[in-house]
């Protein structure tokens, strides 16, 4: 292992195996799981508004060289107080969604801008704080729901709220449910396109493409590539990172405001716990790595971790005749790939440091 | 003042601030018909139960690899060794220590590999870990249906394979450390000082370890990576000895964690040890890179006082349940301050 070639490591990393490695095994596992093609397409295209624009949310901090921001949580977070206020307001439909993404909007703003400055404290393990700061931000938001919603802050609807009288319950159906999918609703052949929501996502993809050219844009990537650089270049370095979390989070925060409406129930206390890990998975089996991610990794994993999440444990069920298997299984690869790819990356920067020095010493050594 | 000063810096305010909040919450606890005896039983207890999987982050600290939150590791081995054990059906000491032989023996295995890849990512070994455990734990989980395990105890009932969620120790090796030399004050107080005493042999093993050649190595590496290379010492071979020692210790408290709390709890619940088991030893004035047996002793004193005291006193005293919340916020909130302190 010793001799692992920096070559085929390099390749393994940018090129496309991660990808295809997934759409093997879903391939294999879906003649095995017994679904119909059109079952299939459909559900990925759900899956799809679902989720793309919450991995889209990730990019940025990548781009900015601060890895996968697992605190997108903080944004989640915040689309669900939107969402929750808005249901106790009573406005249905689109205007009650975007209404919701206007609340939330400061909110996620203010948990962003938190966010960077923490982070800006933690250079070099961004991920694991991020990851932490996102549960410790969790524990604030349940206090905020359970004790002060309905106490100090006034509800209308007691129907939200749990049956002491204040605290929201633990389960919600969004009268906005669908607000966004129903707009521009195809069916083609059994397979149900939300129209509307998509061109949502095409927005934010246009935006993401127009941002990389901006100068701020340039300043992240010059940031992701060397902060001491791009700090003698004139670059506030830790204004820039805060802005590359700010963004992420608000766009987290509509991407959860999205997602919501497709599923139509909100599970307020865990329902924004997982949002980071899948997110991350599927963006990495897109096969965009720790320090590169396109928007095209993001759409591609999104439908291939889905696909692959869909039909396991099904495919499980069927092989050894356990559902729990399946179950188990899934879980396993979502956590797996994510481990996977950090694992690669840092191995792969830890190679690079080595060849540097033995570089450095060569040419030192060598007759002047 | 500047004395005060320097002790408040000493210590920090992170820590002042909960052990004064934890000392109010002993102070109030009679008002509001808290028994404070039980209380501290139940502290002393806790303590026992969770010190050794907080002792298990001293060698990784020590050796630069960071907080342990790849943790379930060794949990899981520890998992493992106590249903092999009841699958013999072990009963009394034998059962607990063929328990502890073979979650260390496990351990140990499980703890080179997870070393031999921590070795392969330096400087990103936390999230790293985090994810390995996480991910451990869910294969286990397919393990722990697929394993030809037969004792009607451990397996589910109705199908006769696949272990249950909880399986009791009850009939095996229920509290049998938490019963030795047991030392009642009062019929609601009493000190379980066989555990306390396992506590006691695994610290003074690890304080004498890092008095060795090897200890004194490891604690090198983890300083000043540079100077011990210069002075001939393999910085691999070090972590890869932390990284082992560390998921054995956590093996051994798991089965600790177990014997007094009457059951083995499968699937998802060593991921639930993770956060917590750092935060205490943050709490306890660690660093991410320097720990000792006092942070240890402090930190899991504190930390499941908190959780004792919480539960029971401010539900007497406002009447809402807010101690779940306390836990989240002190304990991750803890490992953020401990992540973004300034320095290496």
């Amino acid at each position: 292992m010793k001799n692992f070639d920096r070559k085929k490591l390099n390749r393994l990393l940018t090129g496309s195996v991660v990808p295809l490695m997934f759409l093997i095994i879903s391939l294999i596992a879906i003649p095995i799981s017994k679904f119909t093609g059109v079952y299939l397409a459909d559900q990925i295209v759900t899956r799809l508004v679902r989720n793309s624009f919450l991995v889209l949310s990730l990019l940025l901090p990548i781009m900015a060289g601060m890895g996968i921001n697992f605190g997108m949580t903080l944004g989640a977070m915040a689309g669900q107080i939107g969402l929750i206020f808005i249901n106790d307001w009573g406005i249905k439909g689109a205007p009650g969604l975007i209404l919701a993404a206007i609340v939330s909007t400061p909110i996620a703003i203010l948990l962003g801008y938190f966010g960077g400055k923490v982070l800006n404290r933690a250079k070099g393990r961004e991920m694991i704080t991020s990851m932490m700061l996102g549960l410790f931000i969790s524990g604030i938001y349940q206090f905020f729901l359970l004790y002060l919603c309905g106490s100090v802050i006034p509800f209308k609807n007691p129907g939200l709220l749990l049956s002491r009288g204040y605290g929201v319950r633990n389960a919600l159906n969004l009268i906005t449910a669908k607000g966004f999918d129903s707009l521009l609703l195809i069916k083609i052949g059994g397979v149900n396109i939300p129209v509307g929501t998509f061109l949502i996502i095409g927005l934010i993809c246009l935006f993401t493409v127009w941002f990389k050219n901006t100068k701020l844009g340039h300043d992240m990537r010059a940031v992701g590539q060397d902060m001491s650089v791009s700090g003698s270049a004139g670059i506030d370095v830790e204004k820039t990172r805060i802005q590359s979390i700010i963004i992420s989070t608000v766009l987290a925060c509509y991407g959860q405001i999205i997602y919501l409406q497709n599923i139509g129930t909100l599970n307020t206390y865990n329902g924004a716990d997982q949002a980071a890990l899948f997110a991350a998975a599927s963006l990495l089996v897109g096969g965009a790595t720790v320090a590169k991610a396109t928007i095209s990794n993001a759409i591609i994993g999104t439908a291939l971790f889905h696909l692959m999440f869909l039909v396991m444990p099904v495919a499980g069920k069927y092989i050894t005749g356990q559902a729990m298997i399946g179950e188990y299984f899934r879980m396993f690869v979502s956590y797996g790939v994510v481990t996977l790819a950090l694992i690669l990356h840092s191995w792969k920067r830890q190679k690079d440091k080595e060849m540097d020095r033995r570089l450095d010493r060569e040419i030192s050594s060598a007759p002047k | 003042m500047a004395e005060v000063k320097g002790f408040v810096k000493n210590i920090g305010w992170p820590r002042i601030i909960i052990a004064i909040f934890l000392l109010s919450l002993f102070i109030v606890a009679p008002i509001f018909g808290v028994r404070v005896d039980t209380s501290i039983h139940d502290v002393i207890v806790r303590f026992g139960m969770n010190a050794i999987m907080v002792l298990s982050m001293i060698p990784m600290i020590q050796s630069g690899c960071g907080l342990n939150f790849g943790i379930p590791v060794g949990l899981v081995a520890g998992m493992l060794g106590a249903v092999i054990s009841i699958e013999f059906n072990l009963t009394g000491l034998s059962g607990i220590l063929v328990a502890m032989v073979i979650g260390v023996a496990f351990a140990a295995l499980f703890g080179f590999l997870y070393g031999l890849l921590l070795n392969r990512v330096k400087g990103d070994e936390m999230i790293i870990a985090t994810y390995v455990g996480f991910s451990f734990v869910f294969f286990m989980n397919m393990m722990w249906l697929v394993l030809p395990f037969k004792n009607p105890a451990s397996v589910q009932g109705f199908k006769g394979e696949g272990l249950r969620v909880t399986i009791s120790v009850e009939d095996y090796w229920f509290n049998i450390f938490n019963n030795f030399l047991k030392i009642d004050i009062t019929k609601y107080l009493s000190i379980p000082v066989g555990m306390i005493l396992v506590f006691a042999i695994m610290a003074l093993f690890v304080w004498a370890f890092f008095k060795t050649k090897t200890g004194t190595a490891i604690t090198a590496v983890g300083s000043n990576p540079d100077y011990a290379r210069a002075s001939g010492i393999s910085i691999d071979k070090m972590r890869t000895i932390s990284v082992m020692l560390s998921t054995m210790i956590a093996a051994v408290g798991m089965i600790v964690y177990e014997q007094s709390f009457g059951f083995i709890q499968m699937y998802n619940a060593p991921s639930a040890f993770a956060f917590p088991s750092v935060a205490a030893i943050l709490l306890g004035g660690a660093s991410v890179n320097k720990a000792s047996i006092t942070n240890v002793i402090i930190g899991t004193i504190l930390f499941q006082g908190i959780l004792t005291m919480t539960p029971s006193v401010i539900n007497s005293a406002i009447n809402i349940d807010v101690s779940e919340i306390i836990r989240i916020v002190v304990s991750n909130g803890m490992i953020v301050y401990a992540l973004t302190r300034k320095g290496k």
